[in-house]
């Protein structure tokens, strides 16, 4: 099968993008997206023309790094999949694909499809931790935790920080992805002595990083590749009054 | 060069405890003197980072990736191994040494994983408190399940994500000690070369992915923590980036490198389809606790699994290996695998593939508690094959996953250059020629949370390294080099993709250097990868320039560098007139078809000398000594 692809081509964060059309080569169902666009990538080299520049790395769903909208849609048409983990029986012949990057004032653009997402680890600088040096901690069932909690903080702790929550929402909220690590660590009693301050300072980081608010659409868990859910939203907004009443 | 291993002496279970209070310490107040330089931030460079800012010191830590949190530990699927016995099954550090010991088939330093069982417990205590999610039982307890190679359960894990939650509890403790401003942490960075001043390791050359900057940075003490080869294979379970590049850069400034034919091929992965495939996917292990591996009995056979009766299928692994079964070690199953399509009786288009059979344990214990144990597997499977796993057996095929060997260390992870340390999968150290399955993570744990923090004390208290700038010519001359080499590549203009050499070169080494070598492949390969390479160097396409995100001229440097290291596996592999595990000579195997140990002639470690472009490398050869395991053929019958 055939299909047209429209992507957006941006040589750096100064220069103005814009969408160019290319035909991909001859490809099976059986390829990913991504291996479609690396044999697209090869015809481009051959004829001289600058590769597209997107970003990956595992190509098996967990490290987070690919990141592309395509049709509008972050990660692509398929449900609770990166878009490494997107294979081209997901269309059809002839169709066409726009191919663009996160778009979100605090990710900006590096090149083609490739943002920077910086400001994520940067909320985890400010608090996205429990504070326990090497050494010394207690034997490891000395804390029973039960099985339930452990799950949910596990629910939680799924996330893989690849920021299609931000790229959904239309306010550029990344409110999931904070509301995922304070979910996990609140779920724990390891996390509890932190608890305050942690919800405080990843809020405070994130609103300085520029990332919007939360407006109840429910788009980021639409998208999320690991079905992470809204709930923790709620979760991290109750933590977030204890801790404003505690403070 | 002289390799010592500076193991003390003493009994194995006092050695570690021994050296730790003999080992000479800093200062409190003297530890922020001390600048280290840390090269890749997954399992080990991460905890070690972390480990060593909490200390004091001050840390730069550089990772090619956007963020450490997306280092290839992440994708680790089934667990950690740690001698906790929990289960009261009759583990115990020294069972955890045995087992390391003999999965790899004697041919790793006792004292070292002695030291590595004994750390395990700790790292599990060290990650729940960090608030690692592991699975738990009812009463809160922790679960565990077991891993090849072993008869107890030791394994702890967190659904089918263990190294993403481990990776992401270390990313945290970096994250920590970033905002604290104890660790400079450079994302998508690169490092291209290792500088040495009078025969010490001082510092790095980096190039920043994004703006194509050369710079320098010098430190007192420099640590590689940049993960294994398995790239070279192209086809490999690694992530895209994964490469040999700080170690082989550092290999070419003069340290050893050690064992480079121990690659394991592990034996249950997603079939090889189509001719773009860029990368394969694995299962985890852990998968064969309830899974029955199987290959139909009769040749060529084309039925359907479910077709196919009971008594015309070989449970091949249960047959040959009746006590171990399922969970026989990797390089086992891998050549098991691979005899049974060897043998005409492989499975799927490509007919290089076995089942992996879970209709028995669903039929016994219901699809709920299989899709429990391992959802995200089995949907892993239906993504990439579109089948559904739960109907119908996976198809499974061995792939290439983890290299055993890697630069030599001594005891303190220190490489024969002083001053560079090498930590994690990039040092040869513990698993001998095979690594058992939860070992990884175990490994690049105990390294960075619990050995180099002493080490490298010891080191700096010892040597007080001089304080030095970049402005000496060793730095400007290796920046040069680094330089020159970026402009030739670029200046080529070559008429082939780097990919497709990439992938030319990795269809060799499988097929040559692989999971069975034999001596005429492995001197073909040492003929034609250099001519191979000789090409590259002519015709090789990279576009675009220096200072810019240039992809093709990030793949197209680590791509040479897998050129050069593919020909030392081969010079390793020819040397080593043996098989022991995940290094197979066709020529060195019992009439039973097992691999062949010889203990008389090769129980010791082969680290390689560079000497120079063109110039066959100088083999050393530090020898093995089994003092407490009795040197024994491997059996899992």
């Amino acid at each position: 099968m055939k299909v047209t692809l429209h992507v957006w081509r941006q040589p750096n964060a100064q220069t103005k993008g814009k969408m160019v059309t290319y035909e991909s080569p001859q490809i099976t169902g059986d390829m990913s997206f991504l291996e479609m666009l690396d044999v697209l990538n090869e015809t481009l080299t051959m004829k001289g023309e600058d590769p597209i520049a997107f970003d990956h790395d595992c190509r098996e769903g967990i490290c987070g790094t690919c990141s592309l909208m395509i049709n509008g849609i972050a990660h692509g048409p398929e449900k609770a999949i990166t878009t490494c983990q997107l294979y081209m029986r997901s269309f059809k012949d002839g169709d066409h694909i726009y191919v663009e990057p996160w778009r979100a004032k605090a990710f900006p653009v590096i090149k083609d499809l490739v943002v920077d997402r910086s400001a994520f680890d940067r909320i985890m600088a400010a608090g996205g931790f429990i504070s326990v040096n090497a050494g010394g901690a207690p034997d490891a069932n000395a804390i029973p935790i039960p099985k339930d909690d452990a799950e949910l903080a596990m629910d939680a702790a799924a996330c893989i920080g690849c920021g299609a929550c931000v790229a959904s929402c239309k306010n550029a909220s990344a409110m999931l992805f904070v509301a995922a690590k304070v979910s996990h660590m609140a779920h724990l009693p390891q996390g509890h002595p932190e608890r305050n301050r942690r919800v405080i300072r990843m809020v405070d980081q994130m609103d300085d990083e520029g990332f919007g608010n939360c407006t109840n659409q429910y788009e980021c868990e639409a998208v999320c590749p690991k079905g992470i859910s809204v709930s923790f939203i709620a979760k991290m907004n109750r933590e977030y009054i204890r801790a404003s009443l505690v403070a | 060069m002289k390799l010592e291993a500076k193991i003390p002496s003493g009994p194995l279970e006092k050695k570690w405890a021994n050296h730790k209070f003999e080992s000479k310490l800093v200062n409190p107040a003297n530890k922020h003197k001390f600048e280290v330089i840390m090269v890749g931030t997954g399992l080990a460079g991460g905890s070690a980072a972390a480990s060593l800012a909490e200390l004091g010191y001050k840390v730069k830590a550089f990772c090619f990736q956007d963020s450490p949190r997306r280092a290839h530990s992440i994708a680790a699927q089934g667990g950690i191994n740690a001698a906790k016995n929990y289960q009261n099954d009759g583990d115990s550090v020294y069972r955890l040494f045995y087992d390391t010991i003999k999965g790899g088939d004697f041919r790793a330093r006792e004292a070292n994983v002695y030291r590595l069982a004994e750390v395990s417990a700790n790292i599990i205590d060290q990650c729940v408190a960090m608030g690692v999610p592991f699975a738990r039982e009812y009463g809160g307890q922790l679960a565990n399940r077991s891993f090849g190679g072993a008869q107890v359960s030791r394994t702890f894990y967190a659904r089918g994500q263990t190294g993403q939650q481990l990776l992401l509890g270390c990313y945290a403790a970096l994250s920590r000690q970033v905002g604290l401003g104890n660790v400079n942490m450079i994302p998508r960075t690169e490092m291209l070369d290792l500088v040495v001043i009078d025969g010490v390791a001082r510092g790095i050359i980096t190039r920043s992915l994004v703006t194509g900057k050369i710079e320098a940075h010098v430190a007192d003490a420099v640590v590689l923590a940049t993960g294994g080869y398995s790239n070279v294979f192209f086809l490999s379970t690694n992530a895209m980036g994964c490469n040999t590049t700080a170690i082989w850069r550092a290999y070419k400034r003069g340290a050893a490198f050690a064992n480079p034919c121990y690659t394991q091929i592990h034996p249950t992965c997603i079939p090889v389809s189509g001719d773009y495939q860029s990368k394969l996917t694995l299962m985890s292990e852990s998968l064969r606790n309830d899974g029955r591996i199987w290959a139909p009995k009769k040749k060529g056979a084309n039925r359907a699994p479910q077709d196919i009766p009971e008594d015309e299928r070989d449970y091949y692994l249960e047959r040959k290996y009746p006590s171990f079964g399922n969970l026989a070690p990797r390089d086992i199953s891998s050549r098991a695998a691979k005899e049974a399509c060897d043998d005409g009786r492989g499975v799927g288009e490509s007919k290089r593939g076995v089942y992996l059979d879970f209709a028995d344990t669903i039929k016994r214990l219901g699809e709920n508690v299989i899709r429990e144990r391992y959802g995200n597997l089995f949907d892993m499977y239906h993504e990439i094959t579109g089948e559904n796993p739960y109907k119908a057996p996976m198809r499974i095929y061995p792939a290439p996953h983890y290299t055993m060997g890697g630069l030599w260390v001594d005891y303190n992870l220190m490489s024969n250059i002083p001053g560079l340390f090498v930590i994690g999968e990039a040092n040869f150290s513990d698993h001998g020629a095979n690594r058992l399955g939860a070992s990884a993570l175990m490994q690049g744990l105990a390294d960075g949370y619990f050995v180099l923090p002493y080490t490298i004390g010891h080191y700096f208290a010892s040597v007080k390294p001089k304080k030095l700038s970049t402005d000496r010519a060793e730095f400007k001359q290796a920046e040069q080099d680094v330089t020159a080499r970026i402009k030739k590549l670029l200046d080529l203009k070559g008429k082939r993709t780097v990919d497709s050499y990439h992938r030319e070169l990795g269809l060799k080494m499988w097929e040559r250097c692989g999971m069975a070598r034999n001596e005429a492949g492995l001197k073909k390969n040492l003929q034609v990868i250099p001519t191979l390479y000789e090409q590259y160097w002519k015709d090789v396409a990279v576009l675009g320039n220096n200072e810019e995100f240039n992809t093709s001229l990030e793949k197209a440097l680590r791509v040479a560098d897998f050129f050069e290291l593919a020909e030392l596996m081969c010079h390793d592999a020819l040397d080593r007139n043996e098989s022991c595990g995940g290094h197979f000579r066709e020529e060195y195997q019992t009439s039973e078809g097992e691999a062949l140990r010889d203990d008389k002639n090769y129980c010791y470690v082969s680290a390689w000398e560079y000497q120079g472009e063109g110039k066959k490398p100088v083999q050393h050869k530090e020898a093995l000594y089994f003092e407490f395991v009795h040197l024994a053929e491997r059996s899992y019958k």
